[in-house]
């Protein structure tokens, strides 16, 4: 389906749609399901495949030229769906002035049908795997292939500027493609994406001569020992923002170093791990004007002593004022730290989470960081470290709190009581990842009463099925509490012990969740049942090790056609609940899969993947992954 | 089922494992586990090989790790890991060039992310997506058409397998995916 867009903004670097209120309700140009109910009068034969045609002689020119002049200005995804829902000349003109175009789910519209509906966009995003793909619950090759989409699109979109990219699978060949196709091409953001080299790299970046955002995020670059950066354009560049902050590469630095030099509007550089705190200082000196740094390594290139060449980084970052956003510290050496203080009482957002630090070495950054929104933070920092953070920063809007120790029976540092410290400090918290080893109730609750602007709300308690450490009890009360009190909340993702009753409460007040992540929780099929029948919003679902089975998935019918998709993988199903289902929903791709490639044939699956689509069987699944398709 | 002298390296039964589905608590087992046990390997070493087959544990009463849990994205996890070690020691990969013949771009892998020939050989399908056949060391591999080689420190051509893998993580320079009858002529070379 394709949605409408909100501008796709490549500064929100993990293309969350948490705070885009886009409709469940997608535009479709077939017939419409009959499981939903949409308010058809006043429509006049819309593009809705009715066969009450419309009467009236053919619109006046005028007045549609009027409306495409007027279109223009819709950008949010929702009023240019409703828009292009009112008649059949509205869906035209909606359908020629739309320039940004947002696939939220590659598989679920083909690229012949996007382009040719949409014929004059500019700029693209797609969205492939689900996101459990990236905890390895999926093996390789499983699909979201770019390919298809950049050769349409070589041919629909001549004119492309922009392309947004998440859990896609891209080749050299897909980026050497793009880089020949687009001649105007400004904009490439790739986050969680792999399957190319810097190869691709260069293509992209000695071709595209217009190019003046690069940004890739949490995606794998595979080493060709191709020096990228030295494919740059010798001339002055366009600039604006270059992330490879996850390029696992060696970078050449004097390349580097000239290609900041003589790019004039850059204003977002995040650096990779290879580049150290001495060549972070010459990069600096040249570019005060940046609002965004990724400092690398912040440590010293190997085979250096402290000492041997004592830079004034407190100075390069003085005279950065404009840095509103501050991360990298890859390898950190701690001595260095209070280079940074004099940029942050102007700091937006900071990221610290590969940075092992102490609340004690925490303290001096934190006091002074008053402005700070978001902040993602290791839990080397403890509770203490988390209430020195929210004596401080009172704007916080943002808090990831990330595991050093990413194993289930490991000591916690954090706790119940750096929960209840954020929620008492940062009121006007909207979103918060936590994980921790130990949790109670009462301080989910305390902070479900207190940060009232919870829109996303993700509590990661590492211990499977852990109780309440305190009272023993399950986390029912603590996630009902969320649900019930953070009226705003569109994302939840819920651990602990957890029997149905919290999937009741879930489903009796979540009833804005759009995503909701459940592992190794609930107790039967009614917890599955109370969720798809009471969240009216439901799009993302993702389960793993949970007891739900055929029952259950049988209960949520009614909805499935409104869902981006539905994972469950090592839950109670069996090939025959499946099999309801996709017998009953032609509409739906129905994908059951292993977990490993290996594995034989065999009666058994691992996950079911399932998704609406106007395609019906992709042809390009690999050998592990089956769909089931009723009547062939 | 009788065992080499080196865990590491590729056997039948290594290949032939049937994995434990994802949500189960079971210990995954290799052949020759306890062999293991001699070398210095941090069991948090572990958590960046979120592969079940890698998931060992030292002590039987501790749970296996489970496959994507918590929830946290490899990239990260090997990250941190790449932290602790920078602190310690001189952490320095051992990178080797990757070719492939009929491919157009080589790669450059760090051979020390790897721990056993098992994980390399899946690492190298998943990158220039091929199958590589079944190991033996009489027949080489069997069942597609390419064969993983390295040269080494003396300049020859050897079939990956051959040797225990610390033998071939000091001795390989280069690693070279051969195709069709020069593949075969040197599986048959042991």
């Amino acid at each position: 389906m394709s949605e409408d867009p909100s501008i796709p903004s490549s500064s929100s670097s993990q293309m969350s749609e948490d705070d885009d209120r886009s409709p469940p309700l997608d535009l479709i140009d077939g017939p419409i399901p009959s499981s939903k109910s949409r308010n058809c009068s006043g429509v006049s034969g819309s593009g809705v495949g009715t066969s009450v045609e419309n009467t009236v002689p053919y619109p006046d020119q005028v007045l549609e030229n009027v409306l495409e002049n007027v279109l223009c200005f819709l950008t949010s995804r929702r009023d240019r769906s409703s828009a292009s829902l009112v008649c059949k000349s509205w869906y035209r003109a909606e359908a020629l002035t739309r320039s940004e175009l947002f696939i939220g789910n590659c598989y679920a519209v083909s690229p012949r049908r996007a382009t040719a509906r949409f014929t004059r966009v500019r700029a693209v995003t797609i969205k492939g795997k689900p996101r459990f793909a990236d905890f390895n619950l999926m093996p390789a090759n499983w699909g979201a292939h770019l390919a298809p989409w950049v050769s349409s699109m070589a041919k629909a979109y001549p004119w492309l500027e922009k392309l947004c990219l998440k859990r896609m699978s891209v080749t050299d060949d897909d980026l050497a493609l793009l880089a020949e196709s687009f001649a105007g091409f400004k904009e490439l953001v790739l986050v969680c994406c792999d399957g190319f080299g810097t190869s691709g790299l260069a293509v992209v970046v000695s071709k595209c001569r217009q190019l003046r955002v690069l940004d890739l995020t949490e995606t794998e670059v595979m080493d060709d020992d191709v020096d990228w950066i030295c494919c740059f354009p010798e001339s002055q560049t366009f600039l604006e923002s270059l992330m490879f902050d996850c390029v696992e590469c060696h970078i050449n630095f004097e390349a580097l170093e000239k290609l900041v030099a003589r790019s004039p509007s850059l204003k977002k550089l995040r650096l990779n791990r290879h580049v150290s705190i001495g060549q972070l200082y010459r990069l600096m000196v040249r570019a005060p004007q940046l609002t965004h740094l990724g400092t690398g390594s912040f440590n010293l290139s190997e085979g250096m002593a402290q000492g041997d060449q004592e830079l004034d980084y407190v100075s390069a970052f003085a005279a950065c004022k404009s840095l509103v956003c501050l991360s990298g510290f890859r390898e950190i050496l701690l001595d260095y730290i209070p280079a940074i203080y004099p940029v942050c009482s102007n700091l937006t957002s900071l990221n610290l989470s590969y940075a092992n630090i102490t609340a004690e070495q925490l303290k001096p950054v934190i006091s002074q960081c008053h402005k700070l929104q978001s902040f993602w933070v290791l839990d080397s920092i403890c509770d203490e470290g988390l209430k020195a953070v929210a004596t401080t920063c009172k704007e916080l809007r943002e808090l990831r709190v990330f595991p050093v120790n990413a194993q289930e029976d490991a000591e916690g540092p954090v706790s119940e009581v750096g929960l209840e410290a954020i929620s008492e400090g940062c009121r006007k918290l909207r979103s918060i990842l936590y994980f921790c080893q130990r949790m109670t109730n009462a301080a989910v609750i305390a902070m479900s009463k207190n940060c009232s602007e919870l829109v996303v709300f993700r509590l990661c308690i590492m211990g499977r099925r852990r109780p309440d450490h305190v009272t023993g009890e399950p986390m029912d009360e603590g996630f009902g509490a969320i649900v019930m009190n953070c009226k705003k909340l569109t994302r939840l993702a819920v651990s602990g012990l957890l029997t149905d009753r919290a999937f009741s409460y879930i489903g009796k007040y979540g009833k804005l969740v759009r995503t909701l992540s459940v592992a190794f929780a609930g107790d039967s099929d009614l917890g599955l049942k109370y969720v798809l029948e009471g969240c009216h919003k439901l799009q993302k679902l993702e389960i793993r090790d949970s007891p739900f089975g055929d029952t259950a998935l049988c209960s949520g019918l009614h909805h499935y056609y409104n869902m981006r998709f539905l994972w469950m993988s090592s839950c109670s199903l069996t090939r025959q609940g499946c099999w309801a289902i996709a017998r009953e929903l032609p509409r739906l791709v129905v994908e059951v899969m292993k977990s490993n490639e290996g594995e034989e044939e065999g009666d058994n699956f691992d996950t079911l993947y399932m998704y609406r689509s106007l395609e019906g069987p992709r042809d390009d699944i690999p050998q592990f992954v089956e769909i089931l398709r009723p009547g062939i | 089922m009788e065992s080499k002298a080196h865990e590491k390296d590729l056997n039948l039964k290594a290949t032939e494992l049937t994995l434990g589905l994802p949500g189960r608590d079971e210990i995954i087992e290799l052949p020759n586990q306890n062999k293991k046990r001699g070398l210095p390997v941090d069991s948090k070493n572990e958590e960046g090989s979120t592969d079940a087959k890698n998931a060992q544990k030292e002590t039987p009463p501790a749970k296996a790790q489970m496959v994507g849990w918590p929830p946290i994205r490899s990239y990260r996890k090997n990250s941190l890991q790449a932290n602790k070690n920078a602190e310690g020691e001189t952490a320095t990969g051992i990178y080797v060039k990757v070719s492939m013949d009929g491919a157009p771009y080589l790669r450059k892998i760090d051979l020390k992310v790897y721990k056993c020939y098992p994980e390399l050989l899946k690492a190298l399908e998943v990158m220039f997506k091929f199958t590589i056949g079944q190991y033996s060391e009489r027949e080489g591999y069997k069942g597609s058409e390419y064969a993983p080689t390295y040269k080494d420190k003396d300049g020859d051509w050897m079939l990956v397998g051959d040797v225990p893998w610390d033998m071939f993580m000091s001795s390989c320079k280069k690693l070279r995916i051969m195709k069709g009858s020069e593949a075969r002529g040197l599986g048959c070379d042991v």
